[in-house]
Parts: C-alpha cells; sequence; structure tokens
C-alpha cells in the first residue's frame, strides 16, 4: 500500500513537472511570429505518416537508419510494457495483462525483450560511433560540452534502462520457476534467461533485484520524461508536430513579404491604399521573436544530428556556417528569452539578439541557399528561411549588406541586371556570335 | 553545320504585328550579358527555330527577376522588380514561358503568382524533354557523343528547389553516351558555390572555394564532358576545371549546347 503511494505521488509529480515544461516550450514557440500552416490538412497528415511516423528520409544513412529504427521501434512498443507497469505501480497488481491476454502476453513480452535488447545493442552502437569512432558529423564549433554530454547522457540512459527491464525481468522469471509468492507464470524470456544464471538463486535476494529493478526502471522513465524538455531528445515528440506543419511549397521558393508588397504598391502608385494596415513591425529577424512560431518548433525539433552541417557547402568548404548552429543557436536564444520572462516578466530587455550575439554576419553570408540542408533534415526543419529572415534584417533594416552585394543591388535597381551593363544591350547576344 | 540566321522576333515586334507567340523565352541577365552564356542562349533559340516552335524574347524590356536581390534579403528591391516585369508580361498577356535559367525559373514559377504573376513556367531542359518525347528532337545529324562520358551537375534552383532531375538527364540519354553520376548527385547534389547572391561577392574565408570542392566529384567521375544547366553553375565549374588546369580535357557545356550539337543545329 505504502509504494502505491509513493508510486502514484512520483507519478503525479513526474507528469505535472514535464506539463509544466512542455508548457513553457509552447508558450516559448507561441512568441514567435504568426504563419498560417492551417491549409491542406490531407497532405499535411500525410507528410507527417510518411517522414515521422514512417521515417523516409532517414534512409539516405542505411546504418544509422536501421539503428535508429531500432530504438524508435522499440521506444514505441515497449512503451505497452510501460503502460502495464503503470497500471502494476497504481493498483499494486503484478502483471496484470498477463490474464485477459493469455498466450499473447508471452509473445508481447518475448517480443518487449527483443527489442530491448535491439535497442540496447543500437544505443552500444551509437555511443560507439560518437566517443570511439568519432564521427566527424558529431563534431563542430556548435558540438560543445553540453551537447556532447546531452547525447551521451540520452543513450547511457536508454541503455541503463533497458538493462533494468532485462534483469527485472530475469529475477521475475526466476522467481516464477520458484513458484514464489505473487511471481505468476506469466510471459517468455528469450533475452532475459541468459542474465538469469548471473542472478542469485535465493527468492528473498531476487525479490529484492526484481523490485529494486522495477523501482529504477519506472522511475528512471519518469525521469527521463522530464529530461526531454531540457535535451535534443525533445526531438522524438516534436518530430510529429514539426513534420505535419512541413512547408508545402516547393524548396526553391522564398516566403513572400506582404508588408513590402504594400510598401512597393504604395510607392508605384500612390493612390494604393493597402487592403489591411499591417503593423510597421521589423523586417527581417533580429531576434528570435521576429521569427515564426514554425522556426521556433523548429529550434525544439532539432535533435542536432548534423546531417544538415555534413551536406552544407559552406561548412564543408571550412566556412564559419554551420546549419546545425542556427537551429541550436535559435533554441538557445529563446530559451534564453523565455526565461528572461520567467524571472523579470513580460517586457524585459536584456540588451542581446539573436544576430551577433548568437548568429554572427559571417556565417550568414556564407550561405548559397542551395537547400542542402533542408533537403537533409529527417523531421523536415529549415534552417534556410531563418538565415534568410536575418539577412533581410541586415539588408532591410540595417542596410549593412556586404558592400559588393550594395553594387550588385544597385545595378539591379538602375539597369536590371545584377551586373553593369546597360539594358540598351540587351539584346545584343542576337548578333554577336 | 548549317548557319542559318537566328529568327528571334522580340514581344513588340510581334505586338506590332498583331501575333502572339507561343511561348516567351526569358532569357535572362546571364544568358542576355555574359559572354559564355549567349552561346547557350543563342542555342536555345537555335533549337526553337529547329523545331518551329513560335516564340518571342522582351528583349530591352526584360529586367532582372530579382532573384539575386531575393536571397540576400532585398526583398524591397525584389518586389519592385517582380511587379515592373509581371506588368510588362501581363500587358503581353504572356502564358507560357521558357528560361534559360534556373533561378529565373525558380523566381517567376514559384515567387510571381504571390505579387499577382501567373504562368506556366519551364526550363529549357523540360522544353528540350518535351521535345525529344515529343519526337521532334533526336540525336542525329551533329557531333556524335557515342561513348563520351558525360556526367550532370544539378542547379540547386533546378533539383532540390523545383524537384526537376529527371528532364535534364533525358536530354542527355538520347545521346549514347556513357552516363556517369556523381558522387553526390540529384537531391545530394553539391552546390555550384553561385547561389544566394554569391555570385556577386567574395566567399568567405574557409579552405577552400565551393566549385574546386565540386571539381573533386568531377575528376572521380573521369567525365570529358560536364553537362550543367544554369549559367551561374556554368562558370563556376569552368572555374574550377580552369583551376585544375584540366581546360584540355573536361568540356562545361550547358544541356541546350549538347542538344544543338547533336543535332547539327
Amino acid at each position: 500500500m505504502i509504494a502505491q503511494i509513493i508510486f502514484i505521488i512520483i507519478l503525479a509529480a513526474a507528469v505535472y513537472l514535464f506539463s509544466k515544461n512542455v508548457g513553457k516550450i509552447r508558450r516559448n514557440i507561441l512568441l514567435g511570429c504568426d504563419t498560417d500552416r492551417s491549409d491542406n490538412p490531407a497532405l499535411r497528415w500525410k507528410t507527417m505518416a510518411k517522414i515521422a511516423l514512417g521515417q523516409t528520409k532517414m534512409v539516405k544513412r542505411p546504418l544509422a537508419a536501421v539503428m535508429h529504427f531500432f530504438i524508435y521501434v522499440g521506444f514505441i512498443i515497449i512503451n505497452l510494457e510501460v503502460m502495464e507497469i503503470m497500471i502494476n505501480g497504481i493498483f499494486g497488481s503484478h502483471r496484470i495483462f498477463s490474464k485477459p491476454l493469455g498466450g499473447l502476453y508471452d509473445l508481447l513480452i518475448g517480443g518487449f525483450e527483443i527489442l530491448a535488447l535491439l535497442v540496447l545493442t543500437a544505443c552500444v552502437v551509437f555511443l560507439a560511433r560518437r566517443n570511439i569512432a568519432h564521427l566527424k558529423r558529431f563534431s563542430g564549433v556548435e558540438m560543445t560540452e553540453w551537447p556532447k554530454s546531452d547525447a551521451n547522457y540520452i543513450l547511457i540512459i536508454e541503455i541503463l534502462l533497458m538493462t533494468a527491464f532485462l534483469t527485472m525481468n530475469a529475477a521475475d522469471h526466476k522467481l516464477q520457476l520458484l513458484n514464489f509468492g505473487h511471481y505468476i507464470k506469466a510471459g517468455s524470456f528469450p533475452v532475459s534467461s541468459f542474465i538469469s544464471p548471473l542472478l542469485p538463486d535465493s527468492a528473498s535476494s531476487l525479490e529484492i533485484i526484481e523490485r529494486v529493478c522495477w523501482w529504477f526502471h519506472i522511475i528512471g522513465i519518469l525521469a527521463f520524461l522530464n529530461y526531454l524538455p531540457y535535451s535534443k531528445h525533445f526531438h522524438i515528440l516534436l518530430a510529429f508536430p514539426n513534420t505535419y506543419y512541413s512547408n508545402l511549397h516547393p524548396k526553391g521558393e522564398f516566403t513572400d513579404m506582404a508588408s513590402v508588397t504594400n510598401e512597393v504598391k504604395a510607392m508605384l502608385d500612390p493612390s494604393f491604399v493597402p487592403a489591411t494596415t499591417a503593423e510597421p513591425g521589423r523586417f527581417g529577424a533580429k531576434d528570435v521573436t521576429d521569427l515564426t512560431w514554425k522556426n521556433l518548433m523548429e529550434a525544439y525539433t532539432c535533435t542536432e544530428c548534423g546531417r544538415c552541417t555534413s551536406v552544407c557547402p559552406a561548412n564543408i568548404t571550412g566556412k564559419l556556417l554551420s546549419p546545425r548552429k542556427i537551429m541550436m543557436d535559435t533554441r538557445d536564444r529563446i530559451t534564453e528569452v523565455g526565461n528572461n520572462i520567467d524571472k523579470h516578466g513580460k517586457d524585459h530587455q536584456d540588451g542581446k539578439a539573436l544576430l551577433d550575439d548568437y548568429i554572427t554576419r559571417e556565417e550568414l553570408w556564407a550561405c548559397t541557399t542551395c537547400n542542402a540542408c533542408t533537403d537533409a533534415c529527417p523531421v523536415n526543419i529549415n534552417p534556410l528561411e531563418i538565415i534568410t529572415e536575418m539577412r533581410r534584417y541586415i539588408v532591410m533594416e540595417e542596410s549593412q549588406a556586404p558592400a559588393s552585394l550594395n553594387n550588385m543591388f544597385g545595378n539591379v535597381e538602375n539597369n536590371g541586371a545584377p551586373w553593369k551593363y546597360s539594358n540598351a544591350d540587351r539584346l545584343n547576344w542576337k548578333e554577336s556570335s | 553545320m548549317n548557319y542559318e540566321p537566328l529568327t528571334v522576333p522580340t514581344m513588340a515586334e510581334m505586338a506590332a504585328e498583331g501575333k502572339q507567340p507561343e511561348i516567351l523565352f526569358w532569357v535572362g541577365c546571364a544568358g542576355s550579358f555574359d559572354e559564355r552564356a549567349q552561346k547557350i542562349t543563342r542555342d536555345i533559340c537555335k533549337i526553337l527555330n529547329h523545331v518551329g516552335i513560335s516564340f518571342a524574347v522582351l528583349g530591352t524590356e526584360e529586367s532582372c527577376t530579382g532573384d539575386p536581390a531575393k536571397r540576400a534579403g532585398n526583398e524591397f528591391l525584389f518586389q519592385m522588380q517582380a511587379i515592373a516585369n509581371i506588368q510588362v508580361l501581363d500587358a503581353y498577356q504572356i502564358k507560357k514561358i521558357v528560361t534559360g535559367c534556373p533561378h529565373c525559373f525558380n523566381t517567376i514559377k514559384n515567387e510571381y503568382p504571390g505579387l499577382g504573376g501567373n504562368y506556366e513556367v519551364i526550363h529549357h531542359s523540360q522544353l528540350i524533354q518535351q521535345l525529344i518525347d515529343d519526337g521532334k528532337l533526336k540525336a542525329e545529324g551533329g557531333e556524335s557523343f557515342k561513348g563520351k562520358r558525360i556526367t550532370y551537375h544539378d542547379p540547386c534552383y533546378l533539383g532540390r528547389g523545383n524537384n526537376v532531375y529527371e528532364a535534364p538527364r533525358a536530354a542527355l540519354e538520347v545521346l549514347d553516351a556513357e552516363l556517369v553520376e556523381m558522387k553526390r548527385c540529384k537531391s545530394n547534389g553539391l552546390c555550384c558555390g553561385a547561389g544566394g547572391a554569391q555570385m556577386f561577392k567574395e566567399p568567405e574565408k574557409g579552405k577552400k572555394d565551393i566549385n574546386v570542392e565540386r571539381m573533386t566529384d568531377i575528376l572521380e567521375t573521369k567525365a570529358t564532358v560536364v553537362a550543367a544547366a544554369c549559367p551561374f553553375c556554368m562558370t563556376m565549374l569552368r572555374d574550377g576545371v580552369k583551376h585544375e588546369n584540366k581546360e584540355q580535357d573536361i568540356q562545361v557545356l550547358d544541356i541546350a549546347e549538347i542538344t544543338v550539337r547533336a543535332n547539327g543545329l
């Protein structure tokens, strides 16, 4: 009874804390500007099913795809077992699903064990790739102490959870064979039966091991849940809404700025009256709150895998730009803005901004807008849109484009071509040969 | 080779005669002014003349689409250009456009509709593919590419930007040549380094230039012809070939040029 009460208190606290932190992230995301992504729900569901659920963009790197798939499927399916564990925790029951499910239960538990082993293997491989093989993709200026540790923590936690789960089953299985207490014969144990010989034979020790693993596993899961909002691992949740709200336009199409259209039309035609009197606002983005909520959602979705940076032509050739850093900086900054609101109230200004304090101009101007990063992202994150918005701010609000680009602007404006050629010569190609 | 003079009417001339062409050829700034790209422009016209498509160009009434301004963040200048161009296009009641440049193609096709300019836009590689499919263009009567190793460089704004991967390849498949893909091709294609207004500025400091990086892919294929479909890629790839001192071994040719050569136009 006391165990049940303790469990319910821990569960309630974990759920409460998690909801509170997710609420904060939601609030932070909504600090972004509006953008309409409500069109075409059918295609959006399809995109989400294909890319988030079906992980179709992962296949480009087959080894990572297979390993990731193990962990993903393991996570989703083992959650069924977590559900049973929760119910057992609340009601003080033991293997409550075994009776109603009968033979299917054996199959399920056996399946969970195999998945747990696959998850464990994948996590070990991933740890080795990061810490022994030192894959280039996992390094870079933005991969500082915290992002590297974050990745390792996630993998180690998952290894510990799976180990606890399997050890718990091994002890349970042994207790079942001893006909001890409430340990009814249920489940099949294709993996944990290999652990059994390592465990002691006395029922009382086994019971302690089973209980310790049970509590470690479930408290571990609840703690892990509460780690998510602070971690890149939050992608397991946001990947779904993030792909649902994907940009459905061709990648080459950049967003249009209605505020600019009004000004241009007014300039070309003085009698023009804009349909809606848009707020004067800022052109482009200096800080995260100038970005759209979708940009911010993407920042929280990013799991720092570095596929974007590994295909970025600027990064490959040694320039400062790293699309992954753009997303990580955006997340760090919006988190900071959110913390400021919590500490100092809504209107607090800390005198910092995404531009210059996080992302330098050199990074922004190195982008070739080639869309390799957006294509590579397994969850449809678009670092290019943030880069473009920040260029817009630099050009339209500050007039601080590199001098050569200002020359190009001047040429386009004066003679309708990016180079200094007279428009009268536009048809000269017809004659020369 | 025949040397028939090119027939290139302007929209103004056509309108004066009360005629409407089937398609407008949007030449683009590079195609108009860049010496190398001018050749491609003329070749596109040769193809149009050869198959007897009625077309016209805007000539001096054409102006930059605004692409480099938009990519560089100057939305204001982009929209000024776009709205002015849309006025010209609409005044001539243009319905269909073929461009000689993926950047013009992308901008007019995707970004003009938001400003009221709605046209059916194709890139010249798509036109060539269509003509091949319709049996109007073959690969005969000209230079033979038989057995030559050809690799194709995907322009970002044609490939990833608009998912046009097959049309330019279709133009090469009729050649009976040995087509080899680069390690990074199609949606994995590496940029030439010119996009996003990089064409008009010096690159940021780094280990090397992007077109030089691309040369490693090209050299790996051992191709003697690099097919391009974008005037900016053309410049960057040629500079890359020069950088490697491979001008004697590797030719960079546009899809349109290859088509013209293969057909002896």
